[in-house]
């Protein structure tokens, strides 16, 4: 959520930009007259081109937490094992998209990576990329962000050409050997126009089908039929990009579990750990690396090894250790806050009852010459909120201060 | 936004929020050595140490009670400029007497909880109205003064809260006046990048307070504060609001169990056959490949 929010203030800036800074300059000096800025304006309901004002941000935003509260208990905890495949043949180094396809493409992957461990926590993730006719495992399925992202950014060169058969086998044994429970998934990245293969793609396609692995092809340039026949064969998606703004937004969609999957996916219990942090300058031996270790690292709840980085297996005692963080950052979803209700200052009618100031930020809810100014009210505390607290409360915070503040209503949590 | 106001909002200028525990069955407990009117008298030393510190500071204390939350003092209040411990400390009366008043129980079996979370969601709304007011504004950050024991039924709103302020990019220091650690505020400053203390000595607690809270977060990275020994990852389950460290997970929404159950109680899925362990280690041990690199 607060991606988007970002990239909507930018995208507002960006338009302010036009109207002062850029008069002054010739229109070919303009940077961005390159990156097509035109695209980027937003259409109202009824079609009319509009920069944003805050009020329609605000209802947009309005909007679209309503949609998401509903949408609130759909399966989050489904456990995907994607493959991310990356193009990075020749056709990868073309410069329609600015600087150049992989370098929008990497930026895309490095947002889309966080988004993907933010919605699916327990779910993981591995790097391939396609050059000079092979395909390389950059980074094993993992849970951590980071080491994928540093991983990928330190690989950005392109050359020769892409094979998709090559891709698919890779990824095919590797997902072959993941546990039952998992859902198999792999996004394609695709910037080439052809595919250099070494033998019959088909029968790899209907290996994949066989694996039961969802493939999804994203390309960057036309629409292949192969990509397409892969797509439809193995129940995946295929779309091409139009320009950056529209690979986000594709690239984006995969972060949610696909509702085709979530459908037949098999409900579970399954055991996991918590493990404890050890004290900073502690001197052990992890299991993972076989090491000594200075500082950081986790003990295993059940045989007490220690392993480096979460969430993983324990190599001793097989036990599934997460980090529970990691785990309650979804909770929101299973706990929505209710959508907050308008105060009308003509609903109430005793002018004592109404609002002075924002339970949450203390805020004055009297404008200028004493007149209500709008606010919102929980219908579950009924404490007052100004109209920002109540943005930020169903945005970010996923919390009412007002329910947190008073015993009474402790039921609200579970 | 003019260049004089840019000077005087350095990086050094804090905005500290204070979320004081006053639940009474805390400080009356055998948990607690120190009387609350000597913790007030080192906080109070502490809050205009940290104003005196620099001119543009501000504090904002937060009463976290056992039946209720309320904003203490502000030290932006125009109205507060002149008699501030007074001031202060009325209001603080105001609140525990209130809060009394609110209490239905007769007594309760041990110390109780105080609601650490709603403090917690009132200081971040506070710190989101001043990033949203000023252009420029003084540096975030909390600093929870906590004796009461952890609240297992506030675990999804108080990690709700944590996430937040990491966004945000505000840290939570946590001092923890309480015989046992806080799994909470170690995930909380951990998470956050704040500084979790567990003073030893009560008598030297204004001594803590002003070498480890005190300095701004730009001083910080010069300092050597303490380190976290060690972070308590443990959470709470949905079905006892027990505190667990192993645990069944529904693998539909992430619900987190002490026991075994048949059916998922928060969405409703039920479950086949609990996943063995073992049926899952020996591939999974295969996967380890050679990176490419
Ligand atoms: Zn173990
Ligand atoms: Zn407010
Ligand atoms: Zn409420
Ligand atoms: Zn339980
Ligand atoms: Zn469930």
């Amino acid at each position: 959520m607060s991606l988007k929010d970002a990239e909507m203030k930018y995208n507002r800036e960006d338009e302010e930009d036009d109207d002062g800074d850029g008069r002054g300059v010739e229109a070919w000096e303009r940077d961005y007259a390159d990156e097509r800025s035109w695209e980027s304006l937003q259409e109202d309901e009824s079609g009319l081109l509009r920069p944003i004002d805050n009020k329609t941000l605000y209802h947009a935003q309005y909007r679209r937490r309503l949609r998401t509260t509903t949408a609130a208990r759909i399966q989050k905890g489904l456990i995907r094992y994607l493959y991310i495949v990356i193009d990075l043949s020749r056709a990868a180094g073309e410069t329609d998209y600015k600087p150049s396809r992989m370098v929008v493409v990497a930026r895309q992957v490095e947002a889309f990576i966080r988004e993907f461990f933010d919605q699916n926590p327990l779910s993981q993730v591995a790097l391939v990329t396609l050059k000079d006719g092979v395909a390389n495992s950059l980074t094993g399925l993992g849970g951590s962000p980071e080491s994928h992202i540093k991983a990928l950014m330190g690989k950005l060169t392109s050359s020769g050409d892409a094979s998709l058969q090559n891709g698919l086998d890779l990824v095919q044994s590797l997902l072959n050997q993941i546990p039952s429970y998992g859902h198999r998934e792999v996004l394609i990245l695709y910037s080439a126009l052809s595919t250099c293969d070494p033998g019959e793609i088909m029968e790899t396609i209907q290996k994949c089908k066989a694996s039961k692995i969802r493939c999804s092809v994203i390309g960057l340039s036309a629409e292949l039929y192969i990509c397409k026949y892969l797509c439809q064969e193995t129940g995946g998606s295929y779309y091409v990009a139009l320009d950056e703004f529209h690979l986000k937004e594709l690239i984006f969609e995969h972060a949610p579990p696909p509702p085709a999957i979530a459908e037949f996916a098999v409900a579970n219990l399954i055991k996991m750990g918590f493990p404890q942090r050890a004290a900073e300058g502690v001197i052990s031996i992890c299991s993972c690396h076989k090491e000594a270790k200075v500082g950081g690292g986790y003990t295993c709840p059940r045989c007490k090894a220690r392993v480096c980085e979460l969430p993983t297996e324990c190599q001793i005692c097989g036990l599934t250790l997460v980090s529970s963080p990691h785990l309650a950052r979804s909770y929101h979803h299973l706990f929505p806050i209710t959508p907050f209700d308008d105060v009308t200052p003509s609903a109430t009618n005793n002018p004592s009852k109404l609002p002075k100031i924002c339970f949450g930020c203390q805020l004055s809810l009297l404008n200028p010459g004493n007149m209500p100014a709008p606010c919102v009210s929980c219908p579950k505390c009924e404490q007052f909120f100004c109209l920002d607290c109540d943005i930020y409360i169903h945005e970010s915070l996923h919390n009412c201060p007002g329910c947190e503040s008073f015993r009474h209503s402790k039921s609200v949590v579970a | 936004m003019t260049p004089v106001s840019s000077k005087l909002y350095a990086d050094d200028v804090s905005l500290l929020m204070v979320l004081i525990d006053t639940n009474p069955f805390f400080w009356n407990s055998a948990q607690s050595t120190l009387p609350f009117s000597k913790f007030l008298t080192h906080v109070l030393a502490f809050l205009n140490s940290i104003l005196l510190l620099n001119q543009m500071n501000q504090v904002v204390v937060i009463a976290a009670g056992y039946n209720s939350c309320g904003y203490i003092f502000d030290s932006s209040d125009p109205q507060n400029q002149n008699k501030r411990a007074e001031d202060l400390l009325h209001k603080l009366e105001e609140f525990v007497d209130n809060d009394q008043e609110l209490c239905r129980e007769e007594s309760v079996d041990g110390p109780g909880f105080s609601l650490l979370s709603g403090s917690l969601s009132m200081a971040l709304c506070y710190i989101q109205r001043v990033f949203r007011t000023v252009p420029l504004h003084p540096q975030p950050r909390i600093l929870c003064l906590h004796g009461s024991p952890d609240g297992p039924g506030q675990y999804v709103a108080i990690m709700n809260s944590i996430f937040s302020a990491q966004r945000s990019m505000v840290p939570i220091d946590s001092c923890v006046l309480g015989a046992q650690h806080s799994a909470f505020l170690q995930q909380a400053s951990y998470i956050t990048g704040g500084v979790y203390l567990k003073p030893q000595i009560f008598d030297g607690l204004f001594q803590y307070l002003s070498t480890v809270f005190a300095t701004d977060l730009h001083s910080r990275c010069f300092l050597q504060l303490p380190k976290p020994a060690g972070v308590d990852f443990r959470a709470s389950c949905f079905c006892h609001k027990n505190t667990i460290d192993m645990g069944y997970i529904c693998s539909v929404c992430l619900s987190i169990f002490c026991k075994h159950q048949k059916k998922c109680s928060t969405c409703g899925s039920v479950f086949g056959q609990a996943q063995t362990q073992n049926s899952s280690t020996t591939p999974d041990r295969k996967m380890k490949m050679p990176v490419d690199g």
